[in-house]
């Protein structure tokens, strides 16, 4: 029987997963709308207008679900982690104002870009995607925002059970703050790109299309790939930068990480394996001698502090190193497919994609959305025992109601249902709309 | 004025934006699904004009509500959380399979019927649902068991108000979102339209207040504080009844563009009576959140967080307004959109 705590856990870090993968498809769409009404802008061309038609609706779709969620997780955290919220309206709510904030400018523009589009002229098109775009991204960075200050609180002092000179910007520019968020932000957008890569990579190895089906699909291909390449190496050097902030700030998460017990210099890197309190390392792995003193501080004889220096409860629980291992390693996989993908393009222009390269593109896409739910998962449990790092246990946080395992498996059930009909939603209206029939609209330019 | 008092006036605005938008939203939703069927009137068509491009905006009027509650007051979030966690959980789930499906209806035409009864069916619980939490809180129907708060299901199920409150949330829906409609048909000259949902708004209206002082009456065994409390509002509660039958009366008003009517006189002065009835109800549960256990006093979070939560909503709103008008234009206004699907 699980206790309430992990109940309350599980059903949260349950809907967040959820919700993640939509609103992180969401944030990345958008953004490739809105590079696709440019590229249309500029060259004229209108099978980018199509693929901007065609993203359009698959962010509907995507956002009928990511809102609602949204909305979900948002009450949810008041419902499940009641002692949370407490502290939240004292001292870290103003993100949450102000990402309401940008919620409603996403949602409004999202409703004009969709339901208006052919009202408005192309720079109004482009300007309402923009904010859409914009409006997605900022909910991302804001909602972030409390998640690293969760992890590094400051901004207020608590005496005697009351919270006193608090200052609500100090907390919000808290540090972690700089380094979670853009990591966040750049693997939204790498994420979306190997989704998008996954279905064109798919499409054109089925075969079976026109010449002109064919162009369309290599271009939307290509945009992702770009914006691939780009943002799989922007999000290495964002995480390299969350390493070292945690390595500056939360030692004991970076030490959970990488496996490091005692605190020393020449800190190697431990690649896969399974730390050991008993061994005090990690058995099984690979170590790279220096690496992690190296990369945490720029110097081989740099000291990592390891977790010894914790007292034994306050330690995360020892898997969050795969964890950590796995979004690494999928994140350095997917920077050598996309760049290895477009050295192919430059050397080889005008023949297309061998079948061997688009299979291996074909499983980038979930290979992305793993690495994505690692990393947020790591980042939640990473923290734990605490809610809020040295201040308030999770224990304390969680609700007192009896009546969680009801609402476990409704929500739970909920959740797969979704998951399901969305998946077929979105099969039968490309199948229904196929992209044949798009060649003979064009819109305005 | 004390801050508390400030910083609830502000989660009452909200409060009463969502419950606007989210009656016309949910009505229009139940209409749509009503007339669906019906293939002598554009009426189904009408309410989903409405519903496709604002639906997504009405929710984030709730996400506003909920954060701004929390925000202010975060003390008393702790029992609201504890205490509400199934009847929200309920209107979560709800609520997402009704956002989820009314996407997915658009997308997927051959199965539209089943989408709009499901959007339509859930219009309906989901304010039912709402509406129950009003007489939870004001009291007699918790338990306190040490620092553990239960709902009394057998009580709450069981209690005449509580079905009275949800009748008063669902006449009003309907009441409000076909006078919201019809406005919105005279908009876009369809007559015959128009018509149909006067004819809805003039049964409903009655219906709506008959319900609301049923509401009162049967609240007297349980809450009779609120009631003694809501007695004390009675000049505003007067004004609001007047602004009911001025309204009301303007469904027969004579009109240059329609048969009969005034419908956007008729919107105007009964979102003008539900603001001065929720204001006074509003006015009528203070000092408590929770009866008897948390005030606006306890709730309210520290003078720092205060002041920069109100500054900052208040200029969030003021940048939001412009962008509200044009999105108005846009679909309420615009010819060419209100023309797109006759």
């Amino acid at each position: 029987m699980m206790d309430n705590v992990l109940l309350a856990r599980t059903l949260f870090g349950s809907s967040l997963a959820f919700h993640i993968i939509f609103a992180t498809l969401g944030v990345g769409l958008t953004l490739m709308i809105l590079i696709a009404e440019v590229v249309r802008l500029i060259t004229k061309d209108n099978d980018y207008a199509i693929l901007a038609r065609r993203w359009t609706k698959g962010v509907a779709i995507l956002l009928g679900v990511a809102i609602p969620s949204g909305t979900i997780v948002g009450v949810m955290m008041s419902l499940t982690f009641p002692g949370f919220i407490e502290v939240v309206g004292q001292v870290i709510a103003l993100p949450f104002a102000i990402e309401i904030f940008a919620f409603f400018v996403e949602a409004l523009f999202l409703s004009i870009y969709i339901y208006a589009a052919n009202r408005l002229s192309s720079t109004m098109r482009i300007i309402s995607v923009f904010f859409v775009a914009l409006g997605a991204t900022a909910s991302a960075v804001l909602i972030t925002n409390v998640q690293a200050w969760m992890n590094t609180p400051t901004g207020f002092e608590f005496v005697d059970g009351q919270f006193t000179n608090v200052q609500p910007w100090q907390a919000v520019l808290n540090p972690a703050f700089s380094y979670t968020a853009v990591h966040v932000v750049s693997s939204a957008y790498l994420t979306t790109a190997f989704v998008v890569i996954s279905v064109g990579a798919y499409r054109l190895l089925r075969g079976n299309l026109s010449e002109k089906e064919v162009s369309y699909y290599r271009k939307g291909l290509m945009i992702a790939l770009v914006l691939g390449a780009a943002t799989s190496i922007w999000t290495a050097s964002t995480g390299h930068k969350a390493a070292v902030g945690l390595h500056n700030y939360v030692p004991v998460k970076l030490a959970a990480a990488e496996g490091l017990f005692e605190t020393q210099s020449h800190a190697p890197l431990a690649i896969m394996g399974t730390p050991d309190p008993e061994a005090n390392r990690v058995v099984g792995g690979i170590e790279i001698p220096g690496m992690l003193s190296w990369l945490a501080t720029g110097s081989t004889d740099g000291v990592v502090i390891g977790l010894n220096e914790f007292p034994r409860e306050d330690w995360p629980p020892l898997f969050v190193h795969t964890l950590f291992n796995v979004m690494v390693g999928i994140g350095t996989l997917l920077i050598g497919l996309s760049v290895g993908a477009l050295f192919w393009w430059i050397l080889y222009r005008k023949k297309p994609y061998p079948t061997w390269l688009l299979l291996a593109l074909v499983p980038s896409g979930a290979f992305a959305l793993i690495g994505m739910e690692t990393g947020w998962i790591f980042a939640c449990i990473g923290r734990q025992p605490w809610t809020i790092m040295n201040f308030q246990r999770t224990a304390d946080a969680a609700t007192a109601s009896g009546n969680l395992g009801f609402i476990f498996v409704l929500f739970i059930s909920l959740y797969l249902l979704l998951l399901v009909i969305t998946a077929l939603v979105m099969r039968f209206y490309f199948h229904r709309n196929p992209l044949s029939n798009e060649f003979q609209v064009t819109t305005s330019v | 004025m004390h801050e508390a008092y400030i910083a609830i006036s502000i989660i009452w605005l909200f409060l009463f934006l969502y419950a606007i938008g989210g009656a016309i939203d949910f009505g229009a939703g139940f209409w749509a699904m009503y007339y669906y069927e019906r293939k002598d009137t554009t009426a189904a068509n009408f309410a989903n004009l409405y519903l496709s491009p604002s639906w997504e905006v009405t929710n984030v009027f709730l996400v506003l509500f909920v954060v701004a509650l929390a925000g202010f007051f975060p003390g008393a979030a702790f029992s609201l959380g504890s205490l509400m966690i199934v009847p929200v959980s309920l209107v979560l789930i709800l609520l997402t399979i009704r956002s989820a499906f009314m996407v997915y209806s658009y997308s997927v035409q051959s199965y539209t019927k089943l989408l709009r009864y499901i959007s339509g069916i859930t219009g309906v619980l989901i304010p039912a649902l709402m509406l129950t939490v009003l007489p939870i809180i004001i009291g007699g129907f918790v338990e306190v068991v040490g620092d553990r708060h239960y709902i009394l299901f057998d009580k709450v199920l069981t209690s005449p108000t509580v079905y009275a409150h949800i009748g008063f949330g669902l006449a009003s829906q309907l009441f409000l979102s076909s006078l919201f409609l019809s406005d919105y048909a005279r908009e876009a000259n369809s007559k015959e339209t128009y018509e149909e949902y006067r004819k809805n708004a003039i049964i409903f209206g009655p219906i709506m207040l008959s319900f609301a002082v049923a509401a009162t009456l049967t609240l007297m065994p349980e809450a009779m504080w609120m009631v003694e409390n809501m007695v004390r509002q009675w000049e505003l509660f007067s004004l609001s009844m007047f602004a009911f039958s001025i309204g009301y009366s303007a469904l027969w008003w004579p009109s240059k563009k329609v048969r009969i009517g005034q419908p956007r006189v008729a919107v105007i002065l009964i979102v003008v009576q539900f603001a001065l009835a929720s204001f006074a109800y509003g006015w009528a549960h203070m000092p408590y959140i929770v009866y008897p256990e948390i005030t606006i006093f306890d709730g309210l979070t520290n003078l720092a967080m205060y002041q920069y939560l109100l500054w900052g909503y208040i200029v969030m709103m003021a940048i939001l307004i412009p962008l509200f008008i044009w999105f108005w234009r846009l679909f309420l206004k615009d010819k060419r959109y209100l023309t797109s699907e006759k």
